[in-house]
């Protein structure tokens, strides 16, 4: 118990990386699918058929700066 | 822990997109509503049939750019609650607010300005419809090679940082950020697909207005994530009062 202080220590503590990375790669795509289908799809590639994920998102597309058609 | 900092992330992007849509409708459908005249009428003037609109203009303005902004403020939320996971703790003794803010104003300038400042936002009209697929790859190469300029730009600096200090290591850093921006664009090939007489103030405001909506999405991410974050991670770093956090 030698090392039991009373003052409390300062600092912020990072988080292990084995507890974020299946919350990075598993959010991290979900969320990534979430920007494509906002800025690309129907667009340079397409998933669904048609334009209409295309068309609906059309202006939101344009102004956050993604390449649309 | 990361998950709820992760569904924090998504609340606050939510509200940033609420408040960009609000943004977007004031100064942006303006612009995007020009384009398209002039888009019909060049149409109209070559004597072609016009488009069929598939969903209405007021749809597009409205619940449409809803919806994409939202989505998108989500989503940029999530994503910037994870980057902020790996590097709290890890940039030096910055608390939670200042972590958020750090990477929201470096995020800012890797994401979304160095790479349109290669690659600009345009409006309808603006851009050859043949050329989509070839755009957008070299849009997305470029957010990549910035973001990873940029990642590699802060590992220097916190390299540096012992021995040059905390001034100079930032500036050696973002020279080199510098430098490797100038490299990717000359290497890159130039884009300029805006048709002759497009109006440069339609053109020149329309991409503020992209920028400023962008602006508005990072600043209340940064800023917001920031303070819904402290209360989560002070239980962890066993602190008191939130207050004490630099």
């Amino acid at each position: 118990m030698s090392d039991t202080t009373f003052a409390p220590t300062y600092g912020p503590v990072a988080i292990p990386v084995r507890e974020l990375l299946p919350w990075a790669i598993f959010a991290g795509l979900m969320l990534l699918m979430m920007i494509y289908f906002v800025g690309a799809e129907e667009g340079a590639t397409s998933l669904i058929r048609g334009t209409m994920v295309h068309e609906f998102v059309h202006d939101g597309r344009h102004l956050l700066g993604f390449p649309c058609h | 822990m990361v998950g709820k900092l992760l569904l924090r992330g998504m609340l606050v992007g939510l509200v940033a997109g609420i408040l960009a849509f609000a943004f977007a409708r004031v100064y942006g459908e303006p612009q995007v509503d020009r384009a398209i005249a002039f888009e019909e009428q060049q149409a109209q003037a070559a004597g072609e049939a016009p488009e069929p609109e598939m969903v209405s203009r007021a749809t597009q303005a409205g619940i449409g750019l809803a919806t994409g902004v939202l989505v998108y403020g989500a989503a940029l939320g999530g994503l910037f609650s994870l980057v902020f996971a790996y590097a709290y703790g890890r940039l030096g003794s910055l608390g939670p607010r200042g972590t958020s803010a750090l990477i929201a104003l470096l995020g800012f300038l890797a994401v979304i300005v160095v790479p349109s400042l290669k690659y600009p936002a345009n409006p309808p009209a603006v851009g050859n419809a043949e050329t989509i697929a070839y755009r957008t790859e070299l849009f997305f190469i470029m957010i990549v090679v910035s973001t990873a300029a940029m990642v590699a730009a802060v590992g220097l600096a916190q390299r540096l940082w012992s021995r040059l200090g905390a001034w100079n290591a930032s500036i050696v850093a973002g020279l080199a950020f510098l430098v490797v921006f100038a490299l990717v664009k000359a290497a890159l090939p130039d884009i300029n697909e805006v048709p002759e007489n497009f109006s440069a103030t339609v053109l020149w405001q329309f991409r503020v207005a992209s920028l400023g909506i962008q602006l508005v999405l990072w600043a209340v991410v940064g800023l917001g994530f920031g303070a819904v974050a402290e209360r989560v991670v002070a239980v962890r770093d066993q602190r008191g009062p939130a207050r004490r956090y630099a």
